[in-house]
């Protein structure tokens, strides 16, 4: 199986089309054109960072891509140059794509050699019809513990499996993502739309208004984003311009509120959230307007997703689970009944199962996973802090936000005013070390924080 | 201080340390031209939920567009 020739599996071009900021591509036109021209044959076997920033130009990448290469890393537009070479190493990357002028990206991919991917605007004749040589992986990079990401290896029919198997909806479907194609819950929207119809891809240089205005045009029929895109569509004012049939939620807790919300904006629509995580694949779809799931899901026989609750966590069984992680001290991805642990803390109430946060204490802000240890690591290197304990706190319009609760070394600071001035070091710090959305927005000093019997901090679920 | 001037000041306070431009103020500004993210307006949310006590989304009906409908949440949910 590989991606263009199941979508040319008919005998007859892929009829959509994908909708960037700034041009479009018919599907159809790939059969004959290419954004890497002849130099898609000098990549045939190789393992290649696909790290063009624009959404489109990694669209096309990844189309051409499969099938040809041994390996693609689907390099999310944030990933840092401090990060880049653990990815570099542990995939075994041997090349790299980039739509960014000479320069610009030269750090995080020294060594490596570089190939520029066409703008959808200059696509260059193919020259050899293409085939497929390959069982593609696709690697996609998840945040680890200590701020480095974990890069987790699909194939093609992992990542499709959620959808391949049903039949092509009646009608051409356009679907919109606000989710970025190159993090899970964006790729299954992106692949959803390559077999059956057309993909509006968004754009970080654009605002919500804009591409909703652009989905508009296009007809968007299916939409998809994380809570926290949404709640971000209804202060836009802008949801009035689209009428899809089709909203969908994932990526983060999609609450009785935003549902709500969704709801009433979209009367016409069916309001559809789904879990899925980038380890464990697609678990299932709710469509019935109401937070959490029905407790029947779990242990359901026959079922495409085994889905399972052990502990108070969720897992996950499926053909869409990631095969493993790659590098050479990567984690077990499964227990020895073949299942994933999420991680997502779940609890039964009513007859159905509610989200209640994450084990371990990793927050999501706005769909992008906070590991605690991370921000403690830089909170705890200021010299008068004794240990800390990074938490979530709710957030209407994030889902969380980051707090932390700090235990001073005695002496380190007496008085309300040089406590103040240790706090502002600490932020000073963590702003300078970590990502906005990682920062804490408070930090209480407390006396104590509670540790457990095995002498580990005790975590609230976040 | 009163509620719109609480609101304003923590606007300007999480601008400031975002190191976003924020635009000025008024009432028809829609607050996703303000120059402010999703993240900026988590923190204002939280921090006046500390001033104020109270966080009205939990109840809002609809979510605020201009900073106006911002202002109107907090000051309707504080009488």
């Amino acid at each position: 199986m590989w991606l263009w020739g199941s979508l040319t599996a008919s005998g007859t071009p892929p009829s959509g089309c994908l909708y960037g900021a700034g041009a479009r591509i018919e599907l159809a036109t790939l059969a004959g054109a290419s954004s890497l021209g002849a130099r898609l044959e000098a990549l045939r076997g190789r393992t290649v960072l696909v790290a063009a920033r624009d959404q489109l130009s990694a669209a096309l990448a990844l189309i051409e891509l499969d099938g040809v290469v041994r390996r693609m890393v689907l390099c999310p537009p944030d990933l840092s140059a401090e990060h880049a070479p653990a990815v570099m190493r542990d995939s075994g990357a041997d090349a790299y794509l980039t739509d960014a002028g000479a320069d610009a990206g030269a750090t995080a991919v020294r060594g490596l050699e570089g190939l520029h991917v066409s703008s959808a605007a200059a696509l260059r004749p193919l020259g050899l019809a293409r085939r497929r040589s390959h069982d593609t992986e696709w690697i996609l990079l998840t945040s680890g513990t200590s701020g480095a990401p974990k890069l987790v290896q699909h194939t093609l029919a992992s990542l499709t499996s959620a959808f391949s198997a049903q039949e092509a909806p009646p009608g051409p479907l356009v679907w919109g993502t606000f989710y970025d194609i190159r993090r899970y819950g964006g790729l299954q929207i992106f692949l959803r739309a390559l077999y059956h119809g057309s993909l509006v891809l968004s754009s970080a240089a654009e605002s919500t208004a804009d591409f909703l205005a652009r989905a508009a045009a296009a007809g968007v029929t299916h939409i998809s984003g994380t809570p926290s895109h949404w709640r971000r569509a209804l202060m836009s004012g802008a949801t009035a311009r689209i009428s899809p049939r089709y909203v969908r939620l994932s990526g983060e807790i999609a609450d009785q509120a935003i549902l709500d919300s969704l709801r009433h904006a979209f009367p016409q629509a069916t309001v559809a959230h789904a879990f899925a995580s980038t380890e464990a694949g697609v678990g299932f779809e709710v469509r019935d307007g109401l937070a959490g799931f029905p407790a029947g899901l779990v242990g359901a026989p026959g079922a495409a997703v085994d889905i399972d609750v052990a502990g108070g966590t969720l897992r996950l069984r499926s053909a869409g689970n990631a095969t493993g992680y790659l590098g050479a001290h990567a984690p077990a991805l499964k227990d020895s009944d073949g299942f994933i642990d999420t991680g997502d803390r779940v609890e039964l109430r009513d007859g159905r199962y509610v989200f209640i946060g994450r084990s371990g204490g990793v927050i999501n802000v706005g769909g992008l996973k906070v590991y605690p240890e991370e921000v403690e690591a830089i909170i705890n290197a200021h010299p008068g802090v004794r240990i800390s304990l990074v938490k979530a706190r709710r957030s209407p319009i994030t889902g969380a936000v980051v707090t932390a609760e700090v235990v001073l070394i005695e002496g380190a600071a007496t008085g309300a005013q040089a406590e103040e001035l240790v706090k502002g070091e600490i932020l000073q710090a963590c702003r300078r070390a970590l990502a906005a959305h990682k920062v804490p927005m408070s930090i209480r000093i407390v006396p104590a924080l509670e540790v457990s019997g095995s002498g580990k901090l005790v975590r609230p679920d976040a | 201080m009163s509620v719109r001037a609480t609101i304003t000041s923590l606007f300007e306070q999480v601008a400031r340390e975002q190191q976003r431009k924020l635009s000025p103020l008024s009432d028809d500004l829609k607050l996703l031209a303000s120059g402010l993210d999703s993240l900026s307006f988590a923190l204002i949310v939280a921090r006046l939920e500390d001033k104020l006590g109270y966080d009205p989304f939990d109840t809002a009906e609809s979510f605020p567009v201009t900073f106006g409908d911002f202002v109107r949440l907090y000051e309707s949910h504080s009488r």
